[in-house]
């Protein structure tokens, strides 16, 4: 055999040593990516937390030292009822106590309109959280040149409250409530929807169709075609079905109810559970794959029939992959707008949900109005809720992942 | 149509097999005696577990396959219309080459097959016999609500025979059921063998030509043959004449190792 078809003693230092050379450019190559890619992630959370906190500017209309003696902050709920029957006008107060008695009321609902309807704060400028942080003099500076006798204050714009208070007009005082009540209805409707029809299908296409046949291929490829379809599409969609030609249905006038439109929290969930139907198909789908062939035999050798074997070994065995699926579907249709801009969400409800016939908004399409307003103060107040939502849906892809953990089943 | 004589458990007649236009198995007639242990040798691809498979239809699961001539049980056509093929797989119970119990209990492994082919007697009492008969009650019985994984592979192959005889089949089909497991475990399932055979028909596929020796009754060669490689049976016989006085040249090639 020839000696030198491989490189010799003195060529092969060199020779590795080029095969390390190129090792190691890949290898930079996949590092730059990954600092790439969490350098754009960071950007995106460092730019969210920076609107949603900082420095804002704001002054009273009306000086509370001068509507109470005592820190309206110590004031009970007797002295805080008082206090709103003395400065507002006899028909502002009836229609407030119309709304809701005013002794029923919390002490923070209390102070909440106070300061609200009396003190009347007006914001006039936010500062974002980077800026609070290291240009203070300079804000201070600004502040006392361009608004005199206004004060400063760090505030941040997520807070507990902002949980649970209802939309209003006036972005301090606004919260996602009504926004967080609509996501959930959406979301349970869409999915009481997609997971049925989904893992059904999926269990026909796996078990029970024919790989062979073309129309079952072709029905395969549509379903995976379907899943990259634009949102907006699905938007048209529900707006041309549910909306309108199911509006008897989904504004529920067949049930009795006589004062909606078909632009219903239930055509909303629909939609999106039409949406996410492809995503629920595919990845139970790939659940049921994952489960071995051998199981499938060995039942189908001791003389089960399909559904046999599906029911008592190819599910359970899936479920933990299909549920996983449906989370991530899930916080697909959390994280959706389009179809909701389309399919008409409100533009303005302060009242919660009440059912699937109630009109609806929901966190992006409520974060997507504030960011769209001109003034800084909502701009704020979307960063928080824009948290918020990322926080839900962080939670739901955590649970997903530990779901898959948990179940993860060697064979 | 009662052609078949008693003391055969199962015959088949010009039977053919397809992977689409492909003839794995090409005009087999063998007739398996009851009660006894039938081994089918030959060297690999030459479609012994796809014939083994033909007899409880098991191949219907592959999409492309089809089979031509008849396998007769009682007389009967499996293949023939009327025929469901879960009852022909509840009469004829399969071992399968790699150990796959249920992923569940050891207990449920056994009971699930015996619940849904509608058994009504004592399941406690099913189990315990079950896993007397597959040899494995000792070893398992203080922990038959434990996960069947975590049995080593041989113990998980008893228990795959285990399951199989408590649905009380007529014939046990075995592809090469020892062949992942160690000397000790396969000697224990040969012996297993010979006791299932006062009560069963077993069919066994095996690449090991001692194991073929020592356990069966009948051994039935298989070999690869002309233009479109199909295989069929070349020689069937009882066990001692196949490994002793072969008919057969190729037959004797095989058994002593100078071939395949
Ligand atoms: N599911 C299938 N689809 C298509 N062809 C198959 C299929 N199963 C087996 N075959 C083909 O049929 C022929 C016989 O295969 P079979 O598995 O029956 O052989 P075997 O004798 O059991 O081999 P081994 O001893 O290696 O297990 C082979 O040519 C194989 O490629
Ligand atoms: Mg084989």
């Amino acid at each position: 055999m020839a000696k030198d078809l491989y490189p010799n003693k003195d060529d092969l230092q060199k020779f590795v040593d080029a095969r390390y050379r190129t090792a190691w450019v890949w290898q930079t190559v996949f590092l730059s990516a990954l600092l790439i890619a969490i350098l754009a992630l960071s950007a995106l959370i460092l730019n969210v937390v920076d609107g949603a906190f900082g420095y804002v500017v704001y002054e009273f209309k009306k000086d509370p030292a001068l509507v109470s003696e005592k820190p309206i902050d110590d004031l009970n709920q007797t002295e805080l009822i008082a206090l709103l029957k003395d400065n507002l006008s006899r028909g502002a107060y009836n229609k407030l106590n119309n709304e809701k008695v005013m002794e029923t009321r919390s002490e923070g609902e209390l102070y909440g309109l106070v300061i609200e309807r009396i003190i009347q704060v007006k914001t006039l400028k936010t500062y974002p959280l980077f800026e609070s942080l290291f240009n203070r003099a300079a804000i201070e500076a600004e502040v006392a040149e361009k608004f005199p006798g206004a004060r400063l204050e760090f505030r941040s714009w997520l807070t507990p409250d902002f949980l649970t208070t209802p939309m209003s007009s006036r972005a301090e005082f606004a919260g996602v409530r009504t926004a967080l009540f609509g996501t959930l209805w959406m979301v349970s409707i869409a999915i009481s929807f997609a997971l049925p029809v989904g893992i059904g299908a999926a269990i026909y296409l796996q078990e029970y169709a024919s790989k062979k046949s073309l129309m079952n291929k072709i029905i395969q490829t549509n379903i995976n075609n379907l899943a990259g379809v634009p949102s907006i599409v699905y938007g048209m969609l529900g707006l041309a079905i549910f909306v309108r030609a199911f509006e008897a249905l989904t504004s529920g006038a067949l049930f009795g109810v006589t004062d909606s439109n078909g632009r219903t929290i239930l055509s909303a969930g629909l939609t999106m559970g039409i949406l996410v139907l492809p995503l629920v198909i595919i990845n139970a789908q790939e659940a049921i794959k994952a489960v071995p062939d051998s199981i499938r035999q060995a039942a189908y050798g001791v003389g089960a029939t399909r559904w046999q074997t599906v029911w008592s070994h190819v599910l359970p065995n899936a479920l933990p992959g299909i549920l996983t699926g449906s989370i991530l579907a899930m916080s697909r249709a959390v994280g959706e707008t389009a179809p909701l801009i389309i399919v008409g969400a409100s533009t303005f409800i302060s009242v919660d949900p009440s059912g699937p016939f109630s009109k609806f908004t929901a966190l992006p399409i409520q974060i997507y109005q504030w960011t769209a307003r001109a003034q800084s103060e909502f701009h704020a107040i979307a960063a928080a809720a824009i948290i918020v939502l990322l926080v839900l849906l962080l939670t739901l892809n955590a649970t997903a992942i530990l779901l898959r953990n948990r179940f993860q089943r060697r064979y | 149509m009662q052609t078949e004589t008693p003391q055969y458990a199962i015959e088949t007649r010009n039977l053919s097999i397809f992977y689409g236009p492909f003839e794995a198995v090409k005009d087999v007639d063998l007739k398996i005696e009851k009660g006894k242990i039938t081994a089918i040798i030959g060297p690999s691809g030459c479609g012994k577990s796809t014939l083994l498979r033909a007899f409880n239809r098991m191949n219907d699961f592959v999409p492309t396959s089809h089979v031509n001539g008849e396998i007769l049980m009682h007389g009967i056509n499996l293949y023939s219309k009327e025929i469901d093929p879960v009852e022909v797989r509840r009469r004829i119970g399969m071992v399968f080459q790699k150990p796959n119990p249920f992923p569940k209990s050891i207990y449920e492994n056994i009971a699930w097959g015996a619940r849904i082919n509608g058994f009504k007697g004592n399941m406690d009492e099913l189990v315990e016999q079950s896993l007397r008969g597959a040899a494995l009650w000792d070893e398992v019985k203080d922990k038959l609500k434990e996960s069947a994984y975590a049995l080593s592979g041989g113990q998980q192959q008893r228990l795959c025979i285990a399951r199989t005889i408590a649905i009380q089949p007529e014939i046990i089909l075995m592809d090469e059921p020892a062949s992942a497991l160690d000397p000790i475990s396969t000697l224990r399932i040969e012996e297993l063998m010979q006791e299932l055979k006062q009560n069963y028909t077993i069919i066994i596929v095996t690449h090991n030509m001692q194991q073929a020796a020592r356990v069966s009754d009948f051994t039935a060669m298989m070999m690869l043959f002309g233009e479109t490689r199909s295989g069929t049976v070349i020689e069937y016989d009882k066990t001692d004449i196949i490994f002793t006085r072969p008919g057969d040249k190729r037959t004797e090639d095989y058994v002593t190792g100078r071939f395949g």
